[in-house]
């Protein structure tokens, strides 16, 4: 166990009313700081333990609980990607970032201020105006991770945040990431189905099997991520662990 | 094979065209060719008749369509959001939709008097079910991950409501409410016409009773105009949202 988890997930099953059975007795640490990915094959309940510590999912058993207290729904201490960028169409990339002050009351001003930090950050200066149809995919899940990052959560939940967009643009958006987070210091959950996406990116990796999904194994990285990115992808570690994860998971796909 | 496109003013002509000719060449009262219909439109819209007469409709079918977005757009959204409320009306609702209400606005004379009110209900029957159903298509069609979005960065129900299910339903609930201005006219005309005493309806009836035919005529005419007008206005609005309604 670490000294220090920010949130830890005990206990928690899942069924839904449909009779699946989506998570098993998971019980899973997320030190702070670090970027943990949940990884599996579809069907694992990934997504699902994801929305349960979001609270935006009620689990059938067990708890979450985040700086030690049990949360039922989502809080200001946590802020969520989508893999579908939910961007209100009918909003300008603005307002849309600095739409969770907006609903917390943040003056026009402030929260302006506020959202044009993490605007430029991600890299999207210049496009304040614009409607998510005028972005690119790559530049509507910078305007989702903008708007995450600017109600200031202490864990960011990213839900397959980059599998919507193109091969190149998705390097380009995990090499990002990670120089984002050598600034912005979070914890992130991650869920990703690609393995070399997760083991480029995460600290540690929970590998879950499916049905129902249950922790397989746990794999901590070791790989240092204030490393330039062709480094860390010929990095032995990074190699080593793919070839680890893929050996483990071979076995589940029949 | 081209096919030949005829620009929609330059097909109107024609229509105004054949109606000249056909007039002129009947020579018959019961209809007189459009540059005497258009004339006597002219005198027509100078009449203190009129006049009263497009008061009372307007104020007919405000109340009516008034009555029918306030009811008929949180229909729409209870029955959207909660399946109970839907299962129980969805059915009655495409039902009254689809039926000829026409048949019931003499039902609604001795409930509600020869007066202005059975016309406002009329309007209100006649417009509110498309209203409520488009909501309800709308509300449907908001994005699950939308409303998740909403709940995480902590929206009150209230703002949930105004600030992401209206707007992402704004597309449908316009184009319901254009549809329901398109029936609410064709009720306030045939509630009038039924009744035969309140505003165009009463102006029909007295130009055919006194067979002015050039009169009853232009009146078809600037009503027809003024439903065409009325609608576009508000097709136009519904352009400007256009541009979301593909990408929710």
């Amino acid at each position: 166990m670490d000294a220090d988890p920010i949130v830890k997930v005990r206990d928690v099953s899942m069924r839904y009313e449909n009779g699946t059975h989506a998570l098993n007795a998971v019980t899973l640490d997320i030190p702070k700081g670090n970027l943990v990915t949940l990884l599996g094959p579809s069907g694992c309940g990934k997504t699902s333990l994801l929305k349960i510590i979001a609270g935006l999912l009620k689990p059938s058993s067990g708890e979450i609980r985040i700086n030690d207290r049990v949360t039922h729904a989502p809080g200001p201490d946590r802020a969520l990607v989508f893999q579908d960028f939910a961007l209100m169409p009918w909003a300008n990339m603005m307002r849309n970032v600095a739409f969770g002050l907006e609903l917390r009351g943040v003056p026009r001003a402030e929260r302006h201020r506020i959202a044009q930090k993490y605007i430029s950050e991600v890299g999207l200066t210049g496009f304040e105006e614009k409607y998510p149809h005028e972005l690119s995919g790559g530049m509507r899940q910078r305007a989702g991770l903008a708007r995450a990052l600017a109600v200031n959560a202490d864990v960011l939940m990213m839900d397959e945040p980059f599998s919507s967009v193109d091969e190149q643009m998705r390097r380009k958006l995990q090499e990002d990431l990670l120089a984002l987070l050598r600034v912005e210091k979070k914890t992130v959950i991650f869920v990703t189905h690609s393995i070399e996406e997760a083991v480029y990116l995460s600290d540690r990796i929970v590998l879950l099997s499916r049905h129902p999904g249950r922790v397989m194994r746990i794999v901590d990285t070791g790989i240092d991520h204030n490393a330039a990115p062709e480094d860390i992808r010929r990095d032995p570690r990074y190699l080593d662990t793919v070839d680890d994860i893929w050996t483990s998971l071979k076995g589940y796909l029949n | 094979m081209r096919t030949v496109r005829i620009p929609s003013p330059f097909s109107l002509l024609i229509w105004a065209a054949l109606w000249e000719v056909g007039g002129r060449g009947l020579q018959s009262d019961l209809l007189p060719p459009l540059s005497t219909v258009i004339g006597v439109a002219f005198d027509v819209v100078h009449l203190p008749s009129f006049w009263k007469a497009l008061s009372e409709t307007a104020q007919a079918f405000g109340a009516g369509m008034f009555l029918a977005i306030v009811l008929g757009i949180p229909m729409g959204v209870l029955m959207g959001l909660v399946g109970a409320v839907d299962k129980l009306a969805n059915t009655w609702i495409n039902i009254f939709v689809s039926a000829p209400l026409t048949a019931v606005v003499p039902a609604l004379m001795p409930l509600m008097g020869i007066g202005q009110t059975t016309v406002v209900a009329t309007v209100f029957l006649f417009a509110v079910w498309v209203i409520t159903l488009d909501t309800q298509a709308g509300i449907r069609k908001v994005n699950g991950s939308l409303i998740d979005m909403s709940k995480v960065f902590g929206a009150t129900a209230p703002q949930r409501f105004f600030k992401i299910l209206l707007p992402g339903a704004l597309p449908e609930i316009l184009t319901g409410i254009r549809l329901g201005v398109v029936r609410g006219i064709k009720g306030v005309i045939i509630g009038q016409i039924i009744i035969s005493l309140l505003g165009f309806g009463a102006l029909f009836e007295e130009y055919l009773q006194a067979f002015a035919m050039a009169s009853f005529w232009a009146l078809i005419l600037i009503v027809f105009a003024l439903a065409f007008l009325f609608v576009e206005a508000i097709a136009a609005i519904e352009r400007r949202v256009d541009f979301y309604a593909s990408s929710r």
